[in-house]
């Protein structure tokens, strides 16, 4: 681990910055994170699909921009009075596996979660030079700290999993599986 | 008391904690360990939960054989108060109805709830709330009789290096040894509600009549696993490092000539529990 680095990361990132982390340098990340778990990405693959026997765009009617974006995989506990947000720790990463790697093929950057992913992820993540970061599960408190704003942009009906837009400062994670495919949980 | 459970770690978690940041040698798993108690603070201070996933409500309860509940439904007493305690303490509502059509009902009930009758005039109310990330990873093995200790320490083992970094190690792991089926997960789940402070006394202060008296293996059983465990180097959030498990409690319950039912009940550090005596 000597080798890696402690990098400040600004989002929304590009391939070309992706393509400089290595697996195990840790990061602080500023800027847009959209934060999306089970429900929303169900609802966000159906979506796509439909579109696709349509034959119409299938980025055209998701809740937010995916082409470049950064997901984390999070269902915050409620906002206290005078909060931004309540706890907001990361979720297992594993059970959006099945819906992955379509975004990913649409342009997704970065992931943020916690826990391995499927090899049909992995391949993804090195088909399309993209990063999975973890953050630490069951530090939910103190991630809250780094969000400055949340604000409910979809599926509010699906409480805890509607999907917010999140704008994080210094955020703290560390790159799990890099675009080589390297994986941190794999030394 | 769900409030409490999930703002407020108990003294022997946070001890556990504060002596594997202290014990920890990897870099990264200092920084983790670092980080989560930081967060235990902050929980604390700002009255935030200790983690978003505030879970599904695990009551035990143990009746008293000389109680008498009047006015209404217990179990509906239950669910109100879980109800009443994730909506004004900002808990997160993580219960769907069903299964496979998954429509939250908006106020984390119904709890889930284990009723047991003992001796006495009181009443004894544990609260567990219980993380998925973790429960997921939890396993039941029906081992054959001739696997012996040997196996049941390989099926802990594995379940845990299975667990890996999705159920956020560090752990407590509740192991339930014999009965059947479905006694072993009971007995797994209440093994997390005792202390992970290594008291004898408070050991057999859970062990009621729903497990059996402690068999002479047991300490010798829980060391051995907790320190197996940590020398696979999993380390804090999976990340490397010797503090993969805080604890390992064992219970155990007589079993059929046939059978060696073995559950392990994987907990994250968050491992919240309330105990009230009425």
């Amino acid at each position: 681990m000597k080798d890696n680095k402690q990098i400040k990361l600004k989002l929304p990132l590009s391939k070309e910055g992706a393509a400089l982390l290595r697996a195990g340098d840790t990061v602080l990340l500023t800027g847009v994170v959209y934060a999306a778990r089970d429900a929303a990405h169900k609802r966000m693959t159906e979506l796509i699909n439909e579109a696709e026997s349509k034959g119409s765009d299938p980025a055209g009617g998701l809740p937010f921009p995916v082409q470049g974006a950064a997901v984390y995989y999070m269902g915050p506990s409620p906002a206290p009075p005078g909060k931004v947000i309540g706890s907001a720790g990361p979720t297992t990463s594993g059970r959006m596996d099945k819906y992955t790697p379509k975004l990913l093929d649409m342009g997704l950057t970065v992931m943020i979660g916690k826990g391995r992913r499927s090899d049909a992820v992995n391949e993804a993540i090195v088909r399309n030079g993209c990063v999975y970061l973890a953050a630490v599960g069951g530090a939910g408190a103190l991630l809250a700290k780094c969000i400055k704003s949340s604000e409910l942009i979809a599926y509010e009906d699906l409480g805890a999993e509607a999907v917010r837009r999140l704008y994080v400062e210094d955020f703290p994670a560390i790159v799990v599986t890099d675009s080589r495919g390297e994986c941190l949980y794999d030394r | 008391m769900c409030i409490e459970a999930n703002l407020f770690l108990e003294g022997d978690v946070k001890q556990a904690l504060e002596a594997a940041a202290e014990s920890e040698t990897s870099d990264t798993g200092k920084s983790v360990l670092a980080q989560l108690k930081e967060n235990m603070e902050i929980a604390e201070n700002e009255r935030i939960p200790v983690c978003q996933d505030t879970g599904m409500a695990v009551v035990f309860l143990d009746v008293g054989q000389d109680v008498h509940f009047t006015g209404g439904d217990i179990s509906e007493a239950v669910n109100e108060g879980v109800r009443q305690g994730y909506t004004e303490g900002y808990l997160r509502k993580s219960v769907v109805s069903d299964p496979i059509e998954r429509v939250n009902t908006g106020d984390n009930t119904p709890a889930v709830i284990h009723f047991d009758i003992v001796p006495g005039d009181k009443v004894r109310i544990t609260v567990a709330p219980k993380g998925f990330g973790s429960e997921n990873m939890s396993r039941i093995f029906m081992l054959k009789p001739a696997d012996g200790i040997e196996g049941v320490k390989q099926a802990v083992i594995d379940t845990a290096l299975e667990a890996g970094p999705n159920a956020c190690p560090p752990f407590v792991i509740g192991v339930g040894i014999g009965g059947d089926f479905e006694k072993c997960a009971i007995l797994a789940k209440r093994a997390l509600t005792r202390s992970i402070a290594r008291d004898s006394s408070e050991a057999a202060d859970v062990t009621d009549s729903s497990s059996a008296a402690r068999p002479a293996y047991a300490d010798t059983l829980e060391d051995e696993l907790l320190a197996r465990i940590n020398e696979t180097g999993l380390g804090p959030a999976g990340l490397g490092g010797k503090n993969t498990a805080l604890s390992v409690n064992v219970e155990t319950f007589p079993t059929h000539i046939a059978g060696l039912p073995v559950a392990v009940c994987i907990c994250c550090h968050v491992n919240r529990h309330k105990v009230r005596i009425i």
